[in-house]
C-alpha cells in the first residue's frame, strides 16, 4: 500500500522517469546501449520545455 | 436493481441539497452567509455535471472508443509518448493547466459581489470551461496528439490556423505583462516579500544544479530540498525586514522592481532551461498543490463567515478596480476558472500524448476543468471573508480613492463599506507590511485572505508569516507563467521566422535566441511599464485586456471543435460546443465594444485617451501626471486597436468555421477530417485498471 503510493508520488513527479525509459528502451531497442542517467534527463528536459507547458 | 434504486435516491440528494446550497446563496441578503455553502454548492453541482453530462458528452456526442489505441501507445518511445497511469496524467494535466489565473480573476471580480462570480465559475465550467477541455483533448488524441494551431489549420484551413497562431502569441504578451504587473505590486515597498521573491531564483538555480549534476534526474529529493529552502527564504525574509542595513537593498517602488522583472524575464528567456526554468517548475508545482489541498482542508476546518454582500452597487459599472458593469465584464474577468481558452493549448499537444486509453479522456479533461474552478470557488472565498471595506482598501488604486490613508478610508466607507485607517494600520503590521493600501492585482488580497484563514484553522498567531509564504506562494507560479510564456513566445516568433529566414528559426543559433527574447520581453515590458506609470494601477486596463483575447482563444478552440462536430455528421449534437461559442462571442464582443465605444473615461479605452489629452491640452493635470501622460495616452489608444484586432480574429474564426460547416452540409468539398484510422488497442487486455 505505501510503496504503491510512493510509486505513484515518484511517476506523478517524474522522479522515475529513467527507468521507466529503461524498461521501454530495453523492450524497443535490445541490442543497443541506452543513454545514462544524467545524458537521459538532460534530453528530456530540452524536450519538455519546448512548448507550452503552462497556463495562467 | 436495488443498488440502482439505491444510486438513483442518492443522485436526487445531491440534486437537492446542490439545489439547496445554490438557491441559499443565490437568495441570502443582507446576513452572512458561512463558506460551507459555496463548498456543498461547488461540490453537488460538479458530481452531477460530471456523472451525467459529462457521461453523456463521452458516450453519445464523442463516442469514446476503449478499444481504440491512443497515440500514446501508437507512438510509444519512452519519452513524451508513453501511455501513462489516468491518474499521473490527472495530475500533470491539472498541474499544467491550473496556474495565477483562476486565484486572481475571482478576486477582482469580488467587487460586484460574492453572487455573479459565483454563479459564472459554476456554470461557466460545467457547460463552457470543462467541455471545451475535454472535447479538444479528444480530437487532439484521434489526430496522433496535434496540437490546436495544427486542428485549426487541418479541419477549417489557413485562415483558422493563422488565427489561432496570432492569438495565442497576443494572449502570451498580455498575460505575462498583467502577471508581472501583480508581482510588483505585491512586492512594492516590501522587503519581506521582495527578499523572499529575489531568493526564489538562486534556490532554483540550486535545484537546478542539484538535479542535473549532483544527483541527476532525482525530481523529489531536489524538489524537496527546494521547498524546505523557500520556507526558509521565507523566515529569513522576516529578518530582512528587520534588519536596518540589508532592509533598503530590497525596498523599491514599482518602476525599478518592473524593470527588475523585465530583466529577469530577459535572462530567463536565454538562459538554459535545466538551469532555472524546470527547477522553478517543479518547486510551483509542489508549492501549487501543497497550497491548494492545504486551504481545501483549513477552508472545511474553519467554516468561515462570507463578509461580502451578494451583490454590491458595483454592479452598475462604477467600481473601484475595474469600470465596467456586471454584464458582460464578470464574464471577461473570470476567464480562468469558468472558461479558458489557454487550456485548450494543454488539451491538445502535451495531455494527450500521455493517454493509455480514450475513455480517460471524461475524466482527465472534464474533471481537471471542474478541479480548477474549484480552485477559483476557494480563491472567491479567500476574497470575500474579507471586510469589504478592507478587500476595496486593499484593492482601489490610488487613482481612484485618494493617495493618503484618510482620503482613502473616508472614500470608501462613503461607499456604504466601513473601514478605519487603525483598522487598516493593525492589519498591515499583522502581516508585517508598512501598508496594504492600493495593492491592486489580487494578490495581496487573496494573501490577507489566505493568512487569515490559515492562521485561524492551523492556530493564531504566524499571521505574517502566512501572509509572506501566500505572496511566495503566488509569486513562484506567477513568475514560472513569465519564464515558460517569453520562452513559448520566443519559439513561435523564431518558428515564424524561419519562414523567412532558415537561419532565424534555428532555435539555437544565438543571435536568433537574443533577438526573438528581446522582442518578446520588450512586447510584454511594454505593458507591465505602462502598467506601473499608470495612476489608476494598470489592472484595470491589462485585466479585461486579458480576459478578452483568452475568451477569444476559447472561442477558436469550440470553433475548431463544432466545425469537426458538423464534419463528422454530428450536426445535432453541435450545440454542445456551439451555444458556449455563441455565449463567448456575445459577452467578448460586448465587452470589447464597451471598450472601444463607451464614453465613460473608465471604460472605453479611447474616451480615456481623449479625455486626457484635452486635460493634458488645457493644463489641468498635475506636473507628476502631465509628464506621464503622451505615454498613457498613446497605451490607451494601443489597447483600443488591440481589442478591436481581437474582436475580429474572434469573429473571422467563427464566420470561417460557418463557411465550412455550410460547405460542408451542402455536400461542397471541405478540408477532410484529419482523424487517424482505427487500430486496435493492445493494452486493453493486458492493461491493469487502477
Amino acid at each position: 500500500m505505501l510503496h504503491k503510493f510512493w510509486q505513484f508520488i515518484r511517476s506523478l513527479s517524474g522522479d522515475d522517469a529513467y527507468e521507466r525509459y529503461l524498461r521501454h528502451h530495453a523492450e524497443a531497442h535490445p541490442h543497443e546501449a541506452a543513454p545514462g542517467r544524467k545524458e537521459f534527463f538532460r534530453r528530456e528536459q530540452e524536450r519538455k520545455w519546448n512548448g507550452v507547458r503552462r497556463c495562467c | 436493481m436495488q443498488s440502482a434504486i439505491f444510486s438513483r435516491i442518492g443522485w436526487l440528494l445531491v440534486a437537492v441539497l446542490g439545489a439547496a446550497a445554490v438557491g441559499g446563496i443565490a437568495l441570502n441578503r443582507g446576513e452572512s452567509i458561512n463558506a460551507l455553502w459555496f463548498i456543498a454548492a461547488a461540490v453537488c453541482v460538479y458530481a452531477l455535471a460530471y456523472r451525467f453530462y459529462s457521461a453523456w458528452i463521452a458516450a453519445k456526442v464523442l463516442v469514446l472508443d476503449e478499444t481504440r489505441a491512443t497515440p500514446a501507445e501508437r507512438f510509444d518511445n519512452g519519452r513524451d509518448f508513453v501511455p501513462t497511469n489516468r491518474w499521473v496524467v490527472f495530475g500533470h494535466h491539472f498541474a499544467a493547466i491550473a496556474g495565477p489565473g483562476p486565484l486572481i480573476g475571482p478576486t477582482l471580480a469580488a467587487q460586484f459581489g460574492y453572487l455573479p462570480g459565483t454563479l459564472w465559475i459554476l456554470a461557466g465550467a460545467v457547460l463552457g470551461g470543462c467541455v471545451q477541455d475535454m472535447v479538444i483533448m479528444f480530437f487532439s488524441t484521434r489526430r496522433d496528439g496535434r496540437s490546436l494551431g495544427q486542428m485549426a489549420r487541418g479541419e477549417l484551413g489557413p485562415i483558422g490556423g493563422m488565427a489561432a497562431l496570432v492569438g495565442t502569441l497576443m494572449i502570451m504578451v498580455i498575460l505575462i505583462a498583467v502577471l508581472g504587473l501583480v508581482v510588483v505590486n505585491a512586492m512594492k515597498h516590501s522587503p519581506w516579500a521582495t527578499s523572499t521573491v529575489a531568493a526564489t531564483i538562486p534556490i532554483a538555480v540550486l535545484v537546478g544544479l542539484y538535479m542535473r549534476n549532483i544527483r541527476p534526474g532525482r525530481v523529489l529529493e531536489g524538489s524537496l530540498l527546494g521547498v524546505a529552502l523557500l520556507l526558509f527564504a521565507v523566515a529569513g525574509g522576516g529578518w530582512i525586514d528587520q534588519n536596518a542595513t540589508l532592509r533598503p537593498l530590497f525596498d523599491h517602488d514599482g518602476l525599478t522592481l518592473a524593470w527588475l522583472v523585465i530583466g529577469y524575464g530577459f535572462l530567463a528567456a536565454i538562459l538554459p532551461v535545466w538551469l532555472l526554468l524546470a527547477p522553478r517548475d517543479y518547486l510551483s508545482t509542489f508549492l501549487k498543490l501543497g497550497t491548494i489541498l492545504l486551504l481545501a482542508v483549513a477552508i472545511v476546518v474553519l467554516r468561515p463567515e462570507i463578509k461580502m454582500p451578494a451583490l454590491t452597487q458595483f454592479i452598475d459599472g462604477t467600481g473601484p478596480i475595474f469600470g465596467g458593469s456586471v454584464f458582460p465584464f464578470v464574464f471577461i474577468t473570470i476567464a480562468c476558472g469558468a472558461v479558458s481558452g489557454f487550456h485548450s493549448l494543454i488539451s491538445s499537444g502535451t495531455t494527450p500524448k500521455l493517454l493509455a486509453n480514450e475513455r480517460d479522456i471524461r475524466m482527465i479533461g472534464y474533471g481537471g476543468m471542474l478541479l480548477e474552478s474549484f480552485v477559483a470557488i476557494m480563491a472567491m472565498i479567500a476574497a470575500t471573508v474579507l471586510d469589504p471595506g478592507v478587500f476595496f482598501a486593499i484593492n482601489s488604486p490610488a487613482g481612484v480613492v485618494g493617495k493618503e490613508a484618510a482620503d482613502a478610508v473616508a472614500k470608501i466607507s462613503s461607499w456604504g463599506f466601513p473601514v478605519t485607517v487603525e483598522q487598516m494600520e493593525l492589519l498591515a503590521r499583522d502581516m508585517g507590511e508598512k501598508t496594504l493600501f492600493a495593492r491592486t492585482g489580487g494578490a495581496p488580497s487573496l494573501a490577507v485572505g489566505m493568512a487569515s484563514i490559515f492562521s485561524s484553522a492551523f492556530g493564531q498567531g504566524w499571521l505574517s508569516m502566512w501572509y509572506h509564504f501566500a505572496i511566495m506562494f503566488e509569486a513562484v507560479f506567477i513568475l514560472t507563467t513569465l519564464d515558460a510564456g517569453t520562452r513559448v513566445g520566443r519559439f513561435m516568433l523564431q518558428d515564424f521566422l524561419g519562414n523567412f529566414s532558415p537561419r532565424m528559426g534555428q532555435t539555437s543559433w544565438y543571435p536568433s535566441v537574443l533577438f526573438t527574447s528581446g522582442v518578446i520581453v520588450a512586447a510584454w515590458g511594454y505593458f507591465l511599464y505602462i502598467g506601473v506609470i499608470d495612476p489608476n494601477g494598470g489592472v484595470n486596463i491589462l485585466w479585461p485586456l486579458f480576459g478578452i483575447s483568452n475568451q477569444m482563444l476559447a472561442a477558436i478552440a469550440l470553433s475548431v471543435a463544432t466545425g469537426i462536430l458538423v464534419k463528422s455528421g454530428r450536426l445535432r449534437y453541435a450545440w454542445v460546443t456551439g451555444v458556449p461559442l455563441a455565449w463567448l462571442a456575445i459577452v467578448t464582443s460586448t465587452a470589447a465594444w464597451e471598450k472601444i465605444m463607451s464614453a465613460d473615461v473608465r471604460i472605453g479605452f479611447f474616451a480615456a485617451a481623449n479625455d486626457m489629452a484635452a486635460k493634458l491640452a488645457a493644463g489641468e493635470l498635475p506636473p507628476e501626471k502631465a509628464a506621464v501622460a503622451p505615454q498613457l495616452i498613446f497605451n490607451q489608444q494601443l489597447d483600443a486597436w488591440l481589442t478591436i484586432f481581437f474582436v475580429v480574429v474572434l469573429w473571422v474564426v467563427i464566420f470561417d468555421m460557418l463557411r465550412v460547416c455550410a460547405r460542408h452540409l451542402q455536400g461542397k468539398p471541405v478540408p477532410p477530417l484529419s482523424e487517424s484510422p482505427h487500430e486496435p488497442s493492445r493494452l486493453v487486455e493486458d492493461w491493469v485498471r487502477d
